[in-house]
């Protein structure tokens, strides 16, 4: 490992040698990724990872992971990194089994962060079965990112007869949310302008295959998945009322939220139903499916506040609405540009 | 929670609902402006518009700091953010703001323009602690619930010691704007937009207290309850002044009264005179130049005045002719009344200040207003990788 000093406090950090493809670079592949991510593919160090043969259909997908700050409760950038793609494979219904992953590492970012997250995406992948099989590092100059940048992309296998899809959601569908909403966007607000906060707000960062596969087991009709994640709720809603050219009735009174959120978002004038979160599923739910798909993800440790919160009607508007509390009926509609605090 | 739940119990709406539709007189019209933003919002985001019986009338206000401040100050404020050294801090809302050619503060940050979104006053100072090589400047705007806390901000600035931190000073007064409206032509000789009472600004009256709306109505004979944002408030406020209406009476009530007093917050009314006075004249969007409407920095706090600091002289600016944001803020006409609404000008692509703002009359019935309409397609940048 390269000891060389930099900085103010004289802690070893990413220099731009680490990516000059010399010994910087061979040692840092070697005592960090791959003392955190070891396995026989990494270790055999070809240009590409050589899979054996995988049957049924693949499924790839593929994401960036950009967050200030970079640690937060309930988890991390590489943490993130790792269940966001995990999920996103997930959410087609597919068994996630590999990883790749990317870093566009800032110059002067601490090496002992870096060893922190990629130990972090070691033991997510871990946890989750996964195997992270490929990578790649680059250093930029100071300036030129902001600290670190994660890319990873996820292959997974689909069984045969699961078929999902954002365009398949039919009027008299029920559909259910698998936990409460607005704690990763809270945390991470909360890091960020380091609120003082008397409850403390963790994110819900999770792999939720295990979770989607329970659902599959009791629900085999389910129409589609969708991770809320950027945009929340609102925003995963209206495309898939969009898509499947559906309107969408949500009972407000029925969606959860925690106290801490609701608390945080009466604090800033931010609505949890637009707020990301990194560990709940909406499922869009054929009705005679709806009971069994409920109590599936309700006996699952990541899905105990899931919850069935509206239902699909005709309209081929597309139009998402809530009904509140008091029987008055609003349009949820697209977020235009991020939320922003109140100003009186 | 409890803070807000007691506000929000659904069946006391019903009772408060079911007590309205007992209260007002068939046939009858109750034409009542919620001034502040916030209202407006609460209305639709509760969904309570529906739900009031259809002889109460809600007109929206120019309550909200952005929707009224003119094309002029957005391009003074992308001028200061253009200035070489100068980091311009302010509220998110603004940024989206178009000035008189279509441009923001937005386009000008991607133009490399150092702009920042605060959440509060307090952190463009620790930026300029953080960063002396910067001139950070706070683009100051709000009502009078805002201005204490810039007040304070330039005290705290003076006792720093700080000299590369100023403040361009942008608040104005509700009261001002009030009185305009009801002075209008519109409003006062033409009637075309009678107004029968106003739901007044909770949290403006929290700082100011409930006594400067008493002129309103003594001198207009206009009722004003001022009132918080919760559901149970505005629908309690609005019973109030139905019963003012019914009873020919014009008194101030405090619906609010967990909050406002009749004199106000006297910590804050002190610091906001320490620091600030009065404008002669303010231009404001839609309501055009109002006399003693808004607030400058006292000489005394010269050295941490932007205005100063960074002489800037523009030309007018200019509103798109088309935009109706001025009539809709006077009440004169409802937001989908303007010919730009939903179609040229959207939350996606403002063209008026009132679309921009969540508090903006046009950006509510845009968001929660369109069942009735056409909708709209999704927005051009919808993800597709996720």
């Amino acid at each position: 490992m390269t000891t060389a000093a930099s900085g103010a406090h004289d802690e070893p950090c990413v220099e731009l040698v680490h990516g000059s493809g010399g010994r910087a670079t061979h040692r840092l592949v070697e005592e960090l990724f791959l003392a955190a991510f070891g396995n026989p593919t990494l270790h055999a160090r070809n240009d590409g990872a050589v899979l054996p043969p995988i049957p049924g259909r693949l499924v790839v997908s593929t994401d960036m992971h950009v967050v200030s700050p970079l640690f937060f409760p309930g988890g991390d950038i590489g943490s993130l990194a790792v269940n966001g793609t995990i999920n996103d494979v997930a959410m087609t219904g597919a068994r996630p089994l590999y990883l790749t992953a990317g870093f566009v590492l800032e110059a002067g970012l601490p090496l002992a962060d870096l060893a922190r997250i990629a130990s972090s995406m070691a033991t997510a992948a871990g946890a989750a079965g996964v195997t992270i099989v490929a990578g790649d590092t680059k250093v930029v100059e100071p300036g030129k990112a902001d600290r670190l940048f994660i890319s990873t992309t996820g292959v997974g296998v689909l069984a045969d007869g699961v078929e999902l899809g954002a365009d398949r959601a039919r009027p008299g569908d029920r559909l259910l949310l698998s936990g409460s909403l607005g704690e990763h966007a809270t945390a991470i607000l909360a890091g960020r302008m380091q609120l003082d906060l008397e409850a403390r707000v963790v994110s819900d960062c999770a792999a939720l295959h295990e979770l989607v596969a329970a659902l599959l087991a009791a629900a085999p009709h389910l129409r589609c998945l969708r991770d809320p994640t950027r945009g929340g709720l609102g925003a995963t809603l209206n495309e898939l009322a969009h898509q499947s050219r559906v309107g969408m009735v949500l009972d407000e009174t029925a969606i959860p939220v925690t106290e801490e959120v609701r608390a945080i978002c009466e604090l800033l004038g931010f609505d949890p139903l637009y707020l990301a979160n990194e560990g709940k599923l909406v499922a869009v739910c054929p009705p005679e499916e709806a009971d069994a798909a409920l109590a599936s993800l309700r006996a699952h440790p990541l899905g105990r506040r899931a919850a069935a919160i509206g239902e699909v009607v005709p309209d081929p508007h597309g139009f998402v609405e809530l009904r509140t509390a008091f029987g008055g009926r609003r349009v949820l509609d697209w977020l235009a540009g991020d939320q922003l605090p109140r100003i009186c | 929670m409890k803070f807000v739940d007691d506000f929000r119990h659904a069946p006391s709406a019903r009772a408060l609902l079911a007590a309205l539709r007992r209260d007002v007189h068939p046939g009858a019209t109750y034409r009542l402006m919620e001034f502040c933003g916030g209202h407006t919002h609460a209305l639709w985001r509760y969904g309570l518009q529906e739900l009031l019986p259809p002889e109460v009338r809600m007109i929206h206000g120019p309550g909200c700091p952005v929707c009224v401040l003119p094309s002029a100050r957005v391009d003074l404020a992308i001028a200061l953010a253009q200035h070489e050294s100068v980091a311009l801090c302010t509220f998110g809302d603004l940024l989206r703001v178009p000035g008189s050619h279509r441009t923001s503060l937005l386009h000008a940050r991607a133009a490399g323009a150092d702009v920042r979104s605060v959440y509060s006053p307090a952190e463009a100072l620790e930026l300029a602690r953080r960063e002396p090589t910067r001139q950070v400047v706070f683009f100051a705007i709000g009502f009078e619930t805002t201005a204490p806390a810039t007040a304070l901000l330039l005290e705290q600035a003076r006792e720093l010691g700080l000299t590369n931190f100023s403040v361009h000073c942008n608040h104005l007064l509700t009261p001002s704007a009030m009185t305009s409206i009801l002075e209008s032509t519109q409003v006062r000789r033409l009637a075309a937009v009678p107004i029968d009472g106003f739901v007044g600004p909770a949290h403006v009256s929290v700082v100011i207290g409930s006594r400067p709306y008493e002129h309103f109505a003594e001198e207009y004979r206009k009722p004003v309850v001022i009132a918080g944002f919760e559901p149970l408030d505005l629908l309690q406020a609005i019973l109030m002044l139905v019963r003012q209406v019914n009873a020919g009476q014009a008194r101030v009530e405090n619906q609010y009264r967990r909050a406002v007093t009749r004199e106000g917050n006297a910590r804050a009314q002190a610091v906001v005179s320490r620091v600030f006075e009065l404008r002669r004249t303010f231009e404001w969007r839609g309501l055009g130049t109002i006399p003693y409407s808004a607030l400058r920095i006292r000489e005394a706090f010269s050295d941490l005045d932007a205005e100063q600091r960074f002489p800037l002289t523009l030309p007018a600016g200019r509103e798109n002719p088309a935009c109706q944001c001025g009539a809709v803020l006077r009440g004169a006409l409802a937001p989908e009344e303007c010919p730009l609404f939903g179609t040229l000008c959207t939350p996606e692509s403002p063209i008026g200040s009132c679309m921009v703002s969540s508090e903006g009359a046009c950006a509510a019935h845009y968001t929660f207003g369109r069942r009735s309409r056409r909708a709209s397609p999704p927005p051009a940048s919808t993800e597709v990788g996720r």
